[in-house]
């Protein structure tokens, strides 16, 4: 199954704005996603629950795994979302 | 024909608009079979996206942090994980209600067993939860509702706890099925100059939406009513706060004895739009808002442009800044305190310095600083102090930031019987009322069937009040009063006349003050401490002093 690990870049971490704008994200994807921290188990990235219960700060390595067609792309766009600053574009998007 | 309930005044003032109920948290009737799941998923469901969509609204209304805080809500309301859950306990014999409260239940454990942050956002799931199930019940929202127009708040009664999430700028009138005088609707109301009536049998019958008219003086709430009679009870109300208005000027009794009418405030924002002419300076500037929802503490540099920003709103008057009243009560992450089984009487305020001295001193450093940027008299206090060396302590360690009037908050009887030796090593005293009564009368200020006790009228309460006045005098220094109680426009008279120099409270409650001083001479004053001091309880004490006011 295609994996990606990814370093969150957001400064308050995966919680509140950053997390809503991740699992939004996921949901949109084409396939299901699923997101854990180390050797934790996999949950559904689309969830904003168990994206929360994860409590991923600032600098945590997170791993995304998703299976079908389009995982790999779906996995690079999150990948990507995960690596910015979310918190950091917070005045350009308000 | 309009509907007429009729409850008791307790702030004056007129008001119409519509009526918003505040449902109580709704409370699970007994499990009932179910007869057709596929029915009972879809109210679950449905109930999931009343919640969602309402979410959604008000974030839509809000800006910034709350906006963002509202949306993440919204997702949590909106996770699939949440729908799932709740169908599979349906599919196993669970009403709606009672599927969602399992569901919501789950969760929160989890949450809560991670700790830290995550265990505060436990309490959201509470929230979202009794919304859900009150969705799915047809019972009215519980929560402060946010409708996004002005209205009248009717609820069975509010508890400290809801008014923090209540928003003075678009509630016009609060009214309440159950509370009496001292509830803290009451108190509310007057620190807010809202018109409330209480102990009205019926409101939480009116629907949502209907037209109303609210008196605070006579207790009339008028439900039905057409459009041309909110027009004219709008227009009386205008006329009468602009009377209100009229009255200018500092704080003056009838015969020109001065008291400092100040403001409280949480930050910069609270200042905007307030005319501060005639305001002698802030008397309680809550810095709590700087450290909330934060998992570092703030730094020198953003500390020192946040007070600046408010110093530089007031360069002519004083403004008391007090320090950070945080601890086991109001958790910060950053703090690491450990959880405490009574955290009123636990680590909370000055006596967070004693494990984090450092917050303390970035704190005050960053004081010391803004204050040299501006022209304002700063002034610095510490909250939750107990004994004369803590207060001597505090004093020091602000003096040696180069603040030079450094004072202390009299929340504890301890300090309060000991006003005149803190006034040995401090420069000003300032009571903040509604901890001194939680810690007097020995009652929870988060308990509300207790609203009695906490009633800043107890005459125990004054009887303090009026030693550290007392103390204030001897030594020439300043003591004043900075909660609630300093906006009850009947009791503000009672302390001046035991010898309070300074009130400061929430600017609406500024104009009802400033007219009650004017009505009566010091000596007036003096005598209607007089009957407070020498009643029996805080229901007598405001009889006693009404019978002689009117």
């Amino acid at each position: 199954m295609p994996e990606r690990t990814v370093t969150i870049a957001s400064r308050t971490g995966l919680h509140a704005r950053p997390a809503a704008i991740f699992v939004k994200a996921a949901a949109e994807q084409s396939v299901p996603v699923r997101i854990r921290v180390g050797d934790g188990s996999p949950v559904p990235a689309a969830s904003m629950l168990a994206v929360l219960s994860l409590g991923a700060g600032h600098g945590t390595e997170v791993i995304l795994d998703a299976d079908g067609p389009g995982a790999d792309d779906a996995l690079d766009a999150l990948v990507t979302l995960l690596a910015r600053d979310l918190d950091a574009e917070e005045a350009a998007d308000a | 024909m309009p509907d007429t309930l009729q409850g008791i005044g307790v702030s004056p003032g007129l008001a119409a608009g519509l009526v918003v109920r505040m449902g109580p948290p709704p409370s699970l009737p007994a499990p009932r079979p179910v007869a057709d799941p596929d029915k009972e998923v879809a109210v679950a469901v449905s109930a999931l996206e009343t919640v969602e969509s309402g979410l959604r609204e008000r974030a839509g209304a809000a800006t910034g942090e709350a906006a963002d805080i509202l949306e993440a809500l919204a997702m949590i309301a909106a996770d699939p994980t949440l729908r799932q859950d709740a169908e599979t306990r349906i599919r196993a014999g669970a009403d709606a209600a009672h599927a969602l409260r399992e569901t919501f239940d789950g969760h929160r454990e989890a949450l809560a067993a991670l700790g830290g942050y995550l265990a505060e956002r436990a309490a959201d799931l509470d929230d979202l939860a009794n919304r859900a199930i009150a969705a799915a019940l047809g019972l009215p929202m519980p929560g402060v509702p946010s409708p996004g127009h002005p209205f009248i708040l009717v609820a069975d009664d509010l508890a400290p706890a809801d008014t923090a999430a209540l928003d003075p700028s678009s509630v016009l009138a609060l009214v309440t099925e159950r509370g009496g005088p001292t509830s803290h609707t009451a108190i509310l109301a007057r620190s807010l100059g809202l018109p409330a009536v209480v102990g009205c049998g019926g409101a939480l019958d009116l629907p949502d939406g209907v037209a109303a008219t609210v008196d605070g003086t006579t207790g009339e709430v008028r439900a039905g009513v057409d459009e041309q009679e909110v027009a004219e009870v709008r227009a009386r109300a205008a006329v009468e706060r602009s009377r209100l208005e009229e009255g200018r000027g500092p704080g003056l009794t009838s015969d020109g004895h001065a008291v400092d009418l100040m403001v409280n405030i949480g930050s910069a924002a609270d200042l905007a739009g307030v005319d501060l002419s005639d305001v002698a300076g802030v008397g309680l500037f809550r810095t709590e808002f700087l450290f909330l929802d934060r998992h570092d503490a703030p730094g020198l540099d953003e500390q020192v442009a946040a007070y600046a920003e408010a110093f530089r709103l007031f360069e002519r008057g004083t403004i008391v800044v007090r320090t950070l009243d945080a601890g086991a009560d109001k958790p910060l992450p950053f703090l690491g305190l450990p959880e405490e089984p009574n955290p009123a009487l636990g680590v909370r305020g000055l006596r967070v310095a004693r494990d984090r001295p450092e917050v303390l001193d970035t704190q005050l450093q960053a004081i010391a600083l803004a204050a040299a940027e501006t022209a304002a008299d700063v002034w610095v206090m510490a909250p939750m102090v107990s004994t004369a060396p803590e207060a001597a302590g505090f004093a020091a360690r602000a003096r040696g930031f180069g603040l030079s009037t450094a004072g202390v908050m009299i929340e504890v009887p301890a300090a309060a019987l000991r006003a005149g030796r803190f006034l040995d090593v401090v420069d000003f005293l300032s009571i903040g009322t509604n901890d001194l009564s939680q810690y007097t009368l020995a009652a929870d200020r988060q308990t509300g069937g207790l609203a009695d006790l906490l009633d800043p009228w107890q005459p125990a309460l004054l009887q303090l009040i009026a030693g550290c006045a007392e103390a204030g005098k001897d030594s020439g220094r300043s003591v004043g009063v900075c909660g609630e109680a300093a906006a009850d426009p009947l009791l503000a008279p009672v302390l001046v006349g035991l010898g309070i120099t300074k009130l400061s409270m929430s600017p609406r409650g500024l104009p009802a003050v400033r007219a009650g001083l004017a009505a009566h001479s010091l000596a007036d004053c003096r005598r209607l401490a007089g009957r407070a001091l020498d009643a029996g309880d805080a229901a007598e004490a405001r009889a006693a002093v009404l019978a002689e006011t009117t």
